[in-house]
């Protein structure tokens, strides 16, 4: 019997700062698609990235209304992952640190997003095969 | 599990945070049973220099009282029994002297690193 993989990933940068974000997004999209259960902890400005107020804007020097721009949104990407491993049978679960929540006021969060702390991160990474930590600059 | 948390940006947010986010969540995690040290490097090497010390500030009206204490927390964190290294080459180009550094910091020279982190399960660069 084939064994299922389990991958944990830590966050850091803010949405809309960094290329990491989309880069560790798509990584986790690749994971899922080989197969593997996928655990991330969002810290200090990542709880950000699921933030359930994002909206999509239009963008006058595109010269592009709000449907032609088509304003990518890491909630929405973040959502469709969790989606995406649910269709696969596997398990996708985001902790975001409570207390970075709790200094940004950012609590108001997409579905499937829990709160956690530290040792929620270490507890993750204990039960996983691998970590790979993204932090920010 | 043993964990070595590489930290090189130094004083990132520091006063709006209180403290540097990542010797805090090194702190937190081996609260949780962690077996986990730190290796210092780049700018995060000035944490252990001694004689360190954030004034209180004050911005507009907002009087901020409670000063971060970095070199405080790596000490603290040392106490705990984590082993706290600190490049070498960096601590030479900002001119730290081991005698004007943390007593329980170690230097540990890029040629030595190899060594060092065959002794980790997992070696996180934050």
């Amino acid at each position: 019997m084939e064994t299922i993989s389990t991958l944990t990933f830590a966050l850091m940068d803010a949405p809309f700062e960094a290329s990491r974000t989309t880069t560790v997004l798509r990584l986790i999209d690749s994971a899922l698609d080989k197969g593997c259960n996928i655990n991330v902890f969002a810290y200090e400005g990542a709880v950000y990235l699921p933030f359930a107020l994002q909206e999509p804007h239009a963008n006058a020097v595109h010269g592009h209304d709000v449907d032609e721009e088509d304003h990518p949104l890491p909630r929405e990407w973040i959502a469709a992952l969790i989606d995406k491993a649910e269709g696969k049978g596997l398990t996708l679960k985001w902790v975001n640190c409570g207390l970075c929540v709790d200094e940004r006021g950012a609590h108001q969060a997409i579905a499937g997003v829990e709160r956690g702390s530290p040792a929620d991160f270490w507890k993750m990474s204990v039960g996983s095969n691998n970590t790979l930590v993204v932090g920010t600059n | 599990m043993k964990v070595l948390n590489i930290i090189s940006c130094g004083y990132r947010a520091t006063l709006e945070e209180q403290d540097d986010t990542i010797v805090w969540i090194t702190h937190a995690i081996r609260g949780a049973g962690a077996d986990i040290d730190i290796l210092l490097r780049g700018p995060a090497t000035n944490y252990v220099a001694t004689g360190q010390k954030v004034s209180p500030i004050s911005i507009g009206g907002r009087e901020q009282k409670h000063a971060p204490d970095i070199y405080g927390q790596v000490a603290s964190l040392a106490g705990k029994e984590a082993k706290i290294f600190v490049a070498a080459e960096d601590m030479d180009s900002r001119g730290l002297k081991r005698e004007d550094c943390l007593p329980a910091a170690q230097p540990i020279r890029t040629d030595d690193l190899p060594t060092l982190i065959r002794g980790y399960d997992a070696v996180w660069h934050w």
